[in-house]
């Protein structure tokens, strides 16, 4: 058991490395795609020289970071396959059938539309360059979609049934899969928060330029395009946040009560706006989950529910079944004791059900087979040794949440008094510590697309598909000194890429514009 | 008046792209960095690392259900 844990550790740690690494590539490329064909349809409208110029550094800046993130993502394939075999197995087409559209669309739109972006420009009309540039930036949006899609089926696993004899999930519903509210949420909050992270970048890059007073007008029309861009991208990304909220409220009731540290819930739930977690607390303790902490009253009913009464349980009252109602009467609700017992009811079944097959009596497999169904819901529960496993990690989803939002509401702030400085106070633009701020938002713009991640990642263990499936039961059985080489050889490998491009962005942005922007005409 | 002969569809493709690779400038390290990648990723570490364990270790479909039943029923996993 202590070899296997091991194993699903370290296999889980080189899963975050790589999707964390992965995911440092992705939303700049779903987001600077999008703006640069802004730009080039600017160019088209006005046939500006000096919007030409734009496009094609922004453009550059594209390409380098394309480059260097493409086939990051194939590793974590690989992972399914060696690490994650039992899963990989287990989820059958639901999973294999879009990424299996993602490989395709992102090989064929992508490579094809990318190569008359940057080799066309002279080769074919300015409206079939424009046309390549915006379905450049579809391909990539239609990529993440279908990654989005698989992912938000962990979450919430819906059109499908298990065959016991296939020992997989078989998908009855396309639509149920790509149309569950979760994939929808978390889509367009996932796409439109690399708009944002992609905008600050751009908006971080032209106020270095600002400062170096190089290239000032190409900073300030950039600033412009990208800042109504992040905007509407944090205004999206905010909705389906709160969309995404409801879900988790929903579906996922454990990991919004570990996002918040809620350990009792009550009608008309507070909501932290800060606080720091009691390193002591644990849910059988009697203490207090925090240490210090700033409320809104009712906010996180209304956030979960849309209804500042609603009752929200927290982790204590999901493990032992209970709820609410407005009344403040008790309902018992599943408790996780109840769980893991028709859990393992389901286990035996399966077990019934290989019995029989091998002995081919078709009359106790269909029985266990029933049996099976009836208890599949909590299949993934039979695990657990006790209702405290279904626990996640407190502490890691709690800050993650709570960074992801405190820098999103910056975010808000300094893209809106972007906007302002630079149509209506262009003054501010020129003094070196609105600058800095909007350099060093880069670097808060990254932390906050990395923790929505870890958000959503930590808070749902122990759980590789939620309730059926738990990451122990998904492990290969491979070696753990395997797994430590492999992850070292990526940390090593992806620390390089990153260097490279980080390296090659910096000298790329340091030559400005290629032309001698200031004497284009406009 | 002599009309220009156009080559055919897949001529002018490959010469778009080999006359775009031709062009390029800060291309040629991304591609270097490129090609290296994929050498890394595909011939070291998917070779040798990440083989796809059941279809390495099983024939057929059924070998691997079994095999994946077998292993998430395995009590060390309880």
């Amino acid at each position: 058991m202590d070899d296997l844990m091991s194993v699903v550790d370290w296999s889980r740690a080189q899963f975050a490395l790589t999707a964390m690494y992965h995911w440092l590539f992705v939303p700049l490329t779903l987001g600077i795609s999008v703006i640069v064909a802004i730009m080039e349809t600017i160019y088209f409208r006005t046939r500006s020289e000096r919007w030409l110029a734009i496009t094609k550094f922004w453009m550059t800046l594209f390409g380098v970071n394309f480059a260097i993130g493409v086939a990051t993502g194939i590793i974590l394939e690989f992972e399914f396959g060696t690490n994650w075999s039992n899963y990989s197995w287990f989820v059958g087409d639901i999973f294999g059938a879009p990424l299996a559209i993602e490989g395709i669309l992102a090989f064929f739109m992508e490579s094809t539309f990318i190569a008359v972006m940057f080799f066309g420009w002279k080769k074919v009309s300015p409206a079939f360059h424009l046309t390549a540039t915006w379905l450049t930036a579809l391909g990539a949006t239609l990529s993440a979609m279908w990654i989005l899609i698989a992912n938000a089926w962990m979450q919430y696993p819906v059109g499908m049934e298990f065959d016991p004899d296939q020992m997989r999930n078989v998908m009855v519903s396309f639509f149920d899969v790509v149309l569950s509210p979760v994939a929808i949420h978390k889509f367009f909050h996932t796409v439109l928060s690399g708009w944002v992270l992609a905008s600050v970048f751009v908006i971080g890059v032209s106020c270095w330029f600002l400062l170096k007073k190089r290239n000032s007008d190409m900073a300030m029309r950039s600033i412009k395009v990208a800042g109504w861009v992040g905007l509407f991208g944090l205004l999206i990304t905010l909705w389906t946040g709160d969309g995404s909220a409801v879900d988790v409220a929903r579906v996922q009731p454990m990991k919004l009560a570990a996002m918040e540290g809620l350990n009792h819930g009550k009608c008309g739930q507070e909501i932290i706006a800060f606080g720091i977690l009691n390193p002591s607390w644990s849910p059988e303790s009697q203490e207090d989950e925090f240490l210090v902490k700033i409320a809104i009253p009712k906010g996180l009913s209304l956030l979960a529910n849309h209804d500042i009464n609603s009752f929200v349980p927290g982790i204590s009252d999901l493990v032992d079944g209970i709820e609410l109602t407005q009344t403040g009467d008790t309902v018992h609700t599943v408790s996780y004791a109840d769980r893991i017992a028709i859990g393992r009811t389901a286990h035996e079944a399966l077990r019934a059900y290989d019995t029989a097959s091998l002995a081919g009596d078709s009359q106790a497999m269909d029985s266990a087979a029933a049996v099976l169904k009836a208890n599949y819901k909590y299949f993934g529960y039979g695990y657990l040794d006790s209702p405290q496993e279904a626990i996640p990690p407190v502490g890691v989803t709690f800050y993650a949440f709570h960074l992801m939002v405190t820098f999103g509401g910056y975010l808000l702030l300094f893209l809106a008094a972007m906007l302002l400085f630079a149509y209506k106070m262009p003054q501010m633009l020129s003094r070196p510590w609105v600058l800095w701020i909007g350099m060093l938002s880069i670097a808060a713009v990254y932390i906050c697309s990395e923790c929505g991640w870890m958000t959503a990642e930590f808070g749902r263990q122990p759980w590789i598909i939620e309730s059926i499936m738990p990451t122990k039961a998904a492990i290969s059985s491979i070696s753990t000194s395997t797994v430590v080489i492999t992850f070292s050889l990526f940390a090593l490998v992806f620390t390089g890429l990153l260097i490279a491009e980080v390296g090659i962005m910096l000298r790329q942005i340091s030559k400005g514009s290629k032309t001698n922007y200031e004497l284009l005409k406009d | 008046m002599q009309q220009v002969k156009r080559k055919p569809l897949p001529v002018r493709i490959f010469r778009f792209y080999v006359d775009g690779f031709k062009a390029m400038t800060v291309g040629r390290y991304l591609w270097a960095i490129i090609l290296i990648k994929l050498f890394i990723i595909f011939f070291v570490l998917k070779l040798f690392f990440f083989p796809n364990i059941l279809n390495r270790d099983y024939d057929n479909d059924a070998d691997r259900a079994s095999a994946v039943r077998r292993s998430m029923l395995d009590p060390a996993r309880h």
